[in-house]
């Protein structure tokens, strides 16, 4: 199987002399396409530093990062937003879609920043938002949806481009427990169509759905097994 | 993105906050509205002057005799100052010259008397006796009916030219044409109605009776000094020389030199290019100062724009994780002020319009052409200079602080 991410050696130390803090002290990882994989640990560890390197949205201070074959730290700032629009598709704990747009709206704008022709931008994003079930809110705004909805509206806007690598950061976090339930199953449904996703969390049961399950303490990867009957599987078997 | 995309995404984002945006928008409204304005204020003003200039006309030379009571010589009745007097041989003579840039001298005599028709009569009106060119000269053109003839001057006939006001004070009924008046008790007869004229000064330019100078002189002010030579030119170009002419064969008519001179001869149109000037620097002066406010209403938009990025932090950096280059983020700030600008200034220009409709301290505002397009392509730049910093300040936002505001 081919890699998605590649990383090697990475550190991340932000300030300077005394006062330096070493977010991350030397992670090697490998994902290979079509992986689930949960990254725990408890806040602290690094692991949202980590979240924020594996999506481009810093550079770690030492190290390698190469992501569908781009190498992250010699990307020029319009380069790394070009991949973070085409290789990556953020989901965020608080679902951050942008108020006072609709729900189709929200979905479109990646495809906006990737100049996509708006004919082609309506008919990949109401796809997007039939895949999550949510066709029929397509015109509703953010502050008109439950909390479920707006995280499907932002899985929508996150597979609306068909980017290499789903990353999401605790995306049940603000969720009632039907709600994430619901999230999970979509998670599981990607996974089955062989998306590459990586869920950063916090949570056990979260983390029992993904294929491969990473820990990171203090800066450093202490666990990485792989789950040989992850949660959904277990649930069909039931 | 397209532009219509773009402004729709910038109105939206205008849209967000309304009463801010109205606000600003005020701001920015008065500034191109005042421009707008005050700019057409001062070329209603100018534009007077010039209209003045017109029904003056451009061509004319004034020769008015020096220290002339209304009644005549008075006092100075001696052998050397009777000589110095312009009489109208003194005005045939000038004509007939064959001066090179003059056109026609005109010679008036001017009175001040009642004149009665049947029923009303009219206190003090403008009485001018003067030749058929007097219609000529400048702008004083009949209405309706016919100027008197040069063989009515030669015969010294009993007709009147008079001015629209005085023809509905005398006649409120009907045409004054052909009907008999009376001035200061002599009969004259109606022949013509001139034209509405243009008050230039305090006496209303419509009341006033015109005859045959012959009749004026030998009913009323005796065959001594004319009061006035109306010089025309033959072009506007030719006007100075055309004086200079005059002052030169004058003064050997009345043999007198150059310092003591028995009359003042002016160029109207000289005068009153002076004045068109004083109005156009008016017309600099108030633009500056409505600029003044455009510019004041320009700070109101970075203000608001600062206040929006900040508001917005999480927004840009959504965008950014999204995939938002830092030049689609400074554009869209930028459309969202050039926005805000434009719909303040297309409200400022209608504004602006429609107080142009009112009299502004007795001058009809005329709103300047380029006016319109200038004060809206500087208020969207406004917008864009403007908007141009706290845009700036969005862009340069990094995704991870951007994400991690509240």
């Amino acid at each position: 199987m081919s890699l998605v991410l590649e990383l090697d050696a990475i550190e991340q130390v932000y300030g300077s002399g005394e006062a330096a803090v070493h977010a991350l002290r030397g992670i090697d990882l490998a994902v290979e396409a079509g992986d689930y994989v949960a990254i725990m640990g408890p806040s602290g560890s690094g692991k949202s530093t980590l979240m924020n390197l594996l999506g481009c949205l810093d550079i770690a201070s030492h190290g390698t990062y190469s992501l569908a074959g781009h190498n992250v730290a010699s990307l020029t700032e319009n380069e790394l937003a070009k991949v973070r629009n085409e290789e990556i598709g953020f989901i965020f704990q608080s679902f951050n879609l942008i108020a006072r747009m609709s729900a189709l709206a929200n979905v479109e704008l990646p495809l906006i920043y990737g100049r996509v022709a708006r004919g082609e931008r309506r008919t990949r994003a109401l796809a997007a938002l039939d895949s999550v079930g949510l066709a029929a809110r397509s015109g509703h705004e953010p502050q008109e949806l439950s909390g479920g909805q707006q995280q499907r509206v932002a899985i929508a806007r996150a597979l609306v481009t068909n980017p290499t690598l789903i990353l999401a950061d605790e995306p049940t976090g603000n969720l009632d427990n039907e709600s994430t339930d619901d999230i999970l199953g979509l998670f599981d449904t990607l996974a089955a169509e062989g998306k590459t996703i990586v869920i950063i969390t916090h949570e056990d049961h979260v983390a029992a759905r993904a294929h491969r399950v990473i820990t990171v303490s203090d800066g450093l990867i202490v666990g990485d097994r792989v789950n040989a009957r992850p949660a959904a599987a277990q649930a069909v078997l039931a | 993105m397209s532009v219509f995309e773009i402004l729709v995404s910038a109105f939206r984002g205008v849209t967000a906050n309304k009463l801010r945006s109205i606000l600003t928008l005020l701001g920015v409204m008065i500034g191109v509205a005042s421009v707008i304005l005050l700019l057409a204020v001062g070329n209603g003003s100018a534009q007077e002057v010039k209209n003045a200039i017109s029904s003056l006309g451009a061509n004319t030379i004034t020769v008015r005799a020096s220290g002339m009571g209304g009644g005549g010589g008075g006092e100075e009745s001696t052998a050397a100052s009777t000589e110095k007097v312009i009489t109208t041989a003194v005005s045939d003579q000038l004509a007939s010259a064959g001066l090179g840039h003059v056109a026609s001298v005109v010679p008036q005599v001017s009175t001040s008397l009642t004149v009665s028709s049947t029923s009303v009569s009219s206190d003090s009106v403008s009485i001018i006796g003067t030749t058929p060119g007097y219609f000529d000269v400048g702008t004083t053109g009949v209405g309706t009916g016919e100027a008197f003839t040069a063989a009515d001057v030669t015969t010294s006939s009993k007709v009147a030219v008079i001015g629209q006001t005085l023809a509905t004070t005398l006649f409120p009924t009907g045409s004054a044409l052909g009907e008999p008046v009376t001035i200061d008790g002599t009969p004259f007869t109606v022949v013509g109605v001139l034209e509405n004229q243009s008050s230039t000064g305090a006496t209303d330019a419509n009341s006033v009776v015109i005859a045959p100078i012959t009749r004026i002189q030998k009913s009323f002010t005796g065959f001594g000094a004319v009061s006035t030579l109306s010089i025309e030119a033959t072009d506007s170009e030719s006007v100075d020389a055309a004086e200079g002419e005059i002052e030169i064969m004058l003064n050997q008519l009345l043999g007198q030199t150059a310092d003591d001179e028995s009359y003042s001869i002016s160029n109207q149109s000289s005068l009153l290019e002076t004045q068109e000037e004083s109005a156009d620097s008016f017309t600099v002066l108030l633009g500056v100062v409505a600029a003044i406010s455009l510019l004041v209403g320009g700070i109101g938009v970075t203000n608001v724009m600062l206040v929006s990025v900040t508001e917005r932090t999480k927004e840009i950096g959504i965008r950014k994780a999204l995939g938002a280059t830092r030049g689609a983020i400074l554009g869209q700030f930028l459309a969202e002020a050039a926005t805000l600008t434009l719909l303040g200034g297309a409200l400022g220009v209608i504004a602006a319009l429609i107080g142009a409709n009112y009299e502004i301290y007795g001058t009809q505002p005329v709103v300047l052409d380029y006016s319109i397009p200038l004060a809206l392509g500087v208020s969207v730049a406004i917008g864009v200079f403007f908007g141009v910093y706290p845009a700036a300040r969005a862009a340069a936002m990094r995704p991870i602080q951007a994400l991690r505001a509240i």
